[in-house]
């Protein structure tokens, strides 16, 4: 048997822990269809009401930024300290502004 | 090793003296990939091969809660597998990879499962000290350099703390009973005592990969320390209990602050490793038995999917 042969494919879960908050990322499983997917995901990472909602996609279909890229994409953002509101020293009496 | 790699090299081991996180497509010495694909393939394969001690005892639990409580305990050790199995596989090894290594005999797993689950205390001494070993070594991989091992890690270390409750819970319920109940609680002990302090593995001075991994971050406390924990831990619950730990040689060093305690057997733990401890045979026998009568589910699964497939496509293709 070689190693990839008939391997299920790769899915990414991502659970809402409770109304009102966002999906977040729980871990990957193995299934041969997204709703398979989605009950194998309820057993593996929801036994303890970690969920309300299920998302799985497929691990192939996720496009994500290269590390090699950090420093390209997320540097510029490093001296633009006027973005945060402590940078405005105001008087006290409007300083909670 | 070129210049450049050398430089890459002293810069990842910088980055990660700095408490810094590594995550999957992050560059990485070989040598971290492949020591990260050992430990944690080792620690799901455990996980996995660690079920069926218990699984053992699930159809003659001694009543309908403690068979509910044993067989969500199994139940969260094949989750355990599950995670790791996937956090090893973000390292570029596949899963059938890992089971292939496993059922051929290839992949070591922990060598505390190679031992027989005799009598129900055994259930109770398990539970109370091999998740509780399991726990010590375990809290401090959730703070591990490599990001997807350190967050499979913490939803292991969430989920084991019931795993040990309910071990000393039926260690005390033995050991108030009768005579004869006490008398398990007390031989259970005797016989996982030893194997449990081998379960942090040798001796410091003897465990040679132990300073890269300390280096890396994914090792935090050595063997030894760890052990140390275990014991100190481990021995006024023996005494609320009412049962001796099996160790002549044990008594608390003032000194030291510590419980001193006897030489460890490590020949017989070498021996086990190797596969001649009483139960690696049947482990692995049982296992493959498992996957090998579960292909056609797998097989049930794949035409199911293709089918739906079908469907979807054939209703797609009427919409349009
Ligand atoms: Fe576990
Ligand atoms: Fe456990």
């Amino acid at each position: 048997m070689s190693s990839t042969q008939n391997e299920w494919p790769l899915w990414e879960v991502f659970i809402r822990s409770r109304q009102g908050l966002g999906h977040k990322h729980a871990g990957s499983l193995h299934a041969p269809d997204a709703q398979m997917a989605i009950q194998n995901a309820r057993d593996v990472y929801t036994r303890r009401q970690e969920g309300v909602s299920i998302w799985v996609v497929p691990a192939e279909s996720i496009t994500a930024s290269s590390p090699d890229d950090k420093e390209v994409m997320f540097d510029p953002a490093n001296d633009k300290v006027y973005r945060h509101p402590t940078f405005y020293k105001l008087p006290d009496e409007v300083n909670n502004m | 090793m070129s210049e450049t790699d050398k430089n890459l090299e002293a810069r990842f081991e910088a980055y990660v003296a700095e408490e810094k996180k590594i995550e999957p497509k992050d560059w990485m010495p070989d040598s971290y990939r492949k020591t990260l694909i050992r430990q944690i393939s080792q620690h799901a394969h455990s996980e996995i091969v660690g079920m069926l001690p218990e699984g053992n005892w699930i159809s003659r639990a001694p009543s309908l809660k403690r068979k509910a409580i044993l067989l969500a305990k199994v139940q969260d050790e094949a989750g355990h597998g599950l995670y790791l199995y996937s956090a090893a596989e973000t390292l570029g090894v596949t899963r059938n990879q890992m089971l292939n290594d496993l059922h051929t005999g290839k992949a070591k797993y922990s060598s505390i499962f190679n031992y027989p689950t005799l009598t129900w205390a055994d259930m109770g001494a398990v539970g109370w000290l091999v998740d509780g070993a399991a726990i010590m070594n375990q809290v401090p991989l959730c703070k591990c350099s490599y990001g997807p091992y350190a967050r499979a890690m913490v939803r292991v270390c969430k989920e084991e703390s019931f795993h040990q409750r309910q071990g000393f819970q039926v260690m005390l319920n033995l050991a108030q009973g009768t005579d004869e109940q006490k008398d398990m609680a007390q031989d259970a002990l005797n016989r996982w005592w030893w194997p449990s302090l081998m379960m942090f593995g040798p001796n410091d001075a003897d465990s040679p990969h132990s300073a890269q991994s300390m280096k890396w971050n994914i090792k935090r406390f050595s063997n030894d320390e760890l052990r140390q924990r275990f014991v100190d831990m481990t021995v006024p619950q023996a005494e609320l209990l009412g049962l001796t730990i099996p160790d002549p040689d044990l008594k608390w060093n003032e000194e030291r602050g510590h419980y001193d305690f006897g030489e460890i057997q490590w020949e017989e733990f070498y021996n086990v490793i190797q596969g001649n401890g009483p139960c690696n045979k049947e482990r692995i026998a049982a296992r493959v038995k498992a996957h090998d009568e579960g292909a056609w589910v797998r097989e049930a699964a794949n035409a199911y999917a293709k089918k739906e497939n079908e469907k979807r496509s054939k209703s797609a293709t009427h919409a349009a």
